[in-house]
């Protein structure tokens, strides 16, 4: 496979995982080397983030990268990189403790998120308490353009199995399914040789059917077990845990190389590109350098996606890097470019929900979004949207609806969190006052109790609090007349 | 005669069993206030000029308030409003204030004299702090009614977005 030759500049985004984004730990002027820590991961759900060539810190600063579904800001170390015959030959190396629980900590350290596309941090999939029976290998990879997977299947088949047995351990799994689709029939030869001389009878190859979405985690998990993931749980809840196979080999290279997540392989395809073909990339390098790595563009090219065709997202500009999560570039050209048709009214055919693969009804998802009905698209399962883009596919009136459930999604995540709010604030409120009418009601019987006792006592004393009083009015005028 | 006695008895059985039915399985369905307060933000701000978010809700049903007096509700709200008690959506006039669940208060703790007075015009509780010592709002718990704002002798308060 191709490696991309080290940029001149780097571009290391904290924010390339699921969760909080890492903590810099280094600042404007230091010099990194090769496989340094430059974040730290800030709270278990993080990860760390590693100098992914040796050069010096030209800034940390806010940049806008690309993350799961859409540009967002991030801080970013700049790097600008030590000429080429001063870059180490492999990254500093990282240790690789015995126990169990030091492993997950120095997976988490060495960066370690899942390659696939979701960037879950691997640790935490890999340590969670519930119990995990079968590990599923997916090296079914889920897009058509998309062949990285596939790649790194044929050229690093044994340490991919070497990954899934370091997993095995960590998950105490009996069993390991690696799920290839039908058609990648080298990467399928490759993998069940190595099987076979590994000859670890715990992990067995299954070929899938090639059809989108087949890699989708959920319908990966029920295509192979024939068990669904019920909604709004993982696959650990039925005792599943999916890993893709480049987190397993990037695992492997961190066990016996001690090597830091600090390079992927990115797909770089469409007709848009004079030289398509799969680069192994350094995390941080600009998408530009990729694409004139590749030959450059042809004059047809007309759009640049990120990702798979499917669910991938335009970019404005090829002046973004490459993150843990980027396993796709494509430049579509003019022919393949599909700008979307005129939008017509929904026609109410139901292409859509047949072609859904969570078997959803995504056109009583779009009329519950126009109305804002919110508890109506919670029931109507909008969360289990994996926004594979199926439906925007078959949809006769050309409705772009992926990208509405995809803003309905966030407009309910706000709607759950103000509604969190208010129904807080409204029993605070009624508590609030409650608590002034008490100490309302107590003021007024204090006072009920003291004019009671005092009409209720004898003249001496009422006499004695009189002349007390006239004492204070006859002392207050002589003070005001002195004045 | 002893059909139509039977028939009586029948009737009166299933009365009876109607009856019960509906004490056993009564609409416990929320009343039309509460109803109309859940369209509300329920941030008690008052900027409507009632007490709070029921006392307005209470004031919508009886007829006496119009729908367009929840500044921070804005014209969701109001439509909702309009929609449900069949009336017209009229837009929101501008002087009533501009409380938003978007922004939280903020007190500049350098400044805060302790004087008690924002964490007792707080409808929610959200301020926390004792006399002559530094007061600070929990986040978390403020509403972004803005109540504070006003009895502050200093002005140490301000708003400031919800997320950062």
């Amino acid at each position: 496979m191709n490696k991309l030759p080290m940029p001149e500049q780097l571009v290391i985004p904290m924010a390339q995982h699921a969760g909080p984004p890492a903590a810099p730990t280094v600042s404007t002027g230091d010099h990194v080397t090769c496989g340094q820590m430059i974040g730290r991961a800030a709270d278990p759900g993080s990860v760390a983030v590693h100098a992914s060539g040796s050069g010096i810190v030209t800034g940390i600063d806010q940049r806008l990268v690309p993350a799961g579904s859409g540009l967002i800001r991030s801080l970013c170390a700049i790097i600008a990189t030590d000429p080429p015959e001063r870059q180490p030959e492999s990254p500093q190396c990282l240790d690789w403790p015995e126990d169990v629980s030091a492993q997950l900590e120095a997976i988490r350290d060495a960066g370690m998120t899942g390659l696939g596309g979701a960037a879950f941090p691997t640790a935490t999939k890999l340590g969670s308490e519930r119990r995990c029976e079968i590990l599923i290998l997916n090296g079914a990879e889920c897009e058509p353009y998309i062949s990285c997977d596939d790649m790194l299947m044929r050229e690093h088949a044994a340490s991919v199995l070497q990954g899934a047995a370091i997993m095995l351990e960590l998950l105490q799994a009996e069993r390991c399914i690696v799920a290839i689709e039908r058609d990648k029939s080298m990467a399928l030869e490759a993998i069940t040789a190595a099987a076979q001389t590994q000859g670890d009878n715990r992990v067995i190859v299954v070929a899938v059917p090639t059809v989108y979405p087949a890699g989708g985690e959920r319908q990966l998990v029920e295509s192979l077990l024939g068990v669904e993931v019920p909604s709004g749980r993982y696959p650990i809840d039925i005792g599943v845990v999916c890993q893709n196979v480049g987190t397993a080999h990037a695992l492997a290279e961190l066990a016996t190389a001690g090597r830091p997540l600090v390079t992927r392989i990115v797909t770089m395809t469409g007709h848009g590109l004079l030289e398509p073909q799969n680069v192994e990339a350094p995390i941080g390098a600009p998408i530009s350098n990729l694409i004139a790595h590749c030959g450059g563009l042809t004059p047809d090219a007309a759009q640049l996606i990120l990702g798979g065709n499917m669910m991938g997202y335009a970019l404005p500009s090829d002046d973004f890097p490459v993150t843990k999560s980027t396993n796709c570039v494509i430049a579509l050209g003019s022919s393949e470019a599909w700008m979307g048709g005129e939008e017509w009214p929904c026609i109410r055919c139901g292409e859509c929900a047949s072609a859904c693969p969570a078997r959803l009804l995504p056109q009583e998802l779009l009329l519950a979004g126009r109305a804002d009905r919110f508890e109506a698209m919670q029931t109507l399962g909008l969360e289990d949207c994996i926004e594979c883009g199926c439906c925007d596919l078959v949809c006769p009136s050309h409705i772009p609806l992926t990208s509405r459930l995809r803003t309905m999604k966030t407009k309910l995540a706000s709607y759950r969190e103000h509604e969190a709010i208010a129904a807080a604030a409204q029993t605070r409120y009624a508590e609030h006052i409650a608590r002034e009418d008490r100490a309302a009601a107590e003021e007024r019987k204090r006072r009920t109790e003291l004019t009671a006792r005092l009409d209720g006592d004898d003249t001496s004393r009422r006499t004695a609090i009189e002349a007390a009083i006239a004492r204070a009015n006859t002392r207050r005028k002589r003070r005001e007349d002195m004045e | 005669m002893t059909g139509a006695l039977v028939l009586t008895l029948i009737t009166v059985a299933l009365a009876m069993l109607l009856l019960l039915g509906d004490r056993l399985f009564a609409d416990r369905g929320d009343s039309a206030v509460e109803r109309i307060e859940r369209v509300l933000p329920r941030i008690q701000c008052g900027q409507c000029g009632y007490a709070g978010c029921r006392p307005y809700a209470q004031a919508l049903v009886d007829g006496s308030a119009a729908v367009n007096l929840c500044p921070p509700g804005g014209m969701t709200t109001v439509r909702k409003l309009a929609e449900l008690l069949g009336e017209e959506p009229q837009p929101i006039p501008q002087e009533l204030g501009h409380a938003s669940l978007d922004r939280v208060a903020k007190i500049d703790e350098t400044l805060c004299i302790g004087c008690n007075l924002c964490s007792r015009a707080c409808p929610v509780d959200a301020i926390l702090g004792l006399p002559q010592l530094m007061h600070t709002i929990i986040a978390a718990e403020c509403t972004g009614c803005e109540l504070c704002l006003a009895p502050c002798p200093v002005d140490c308060i301000h708003m400031a977005a919800r997320r950062a």
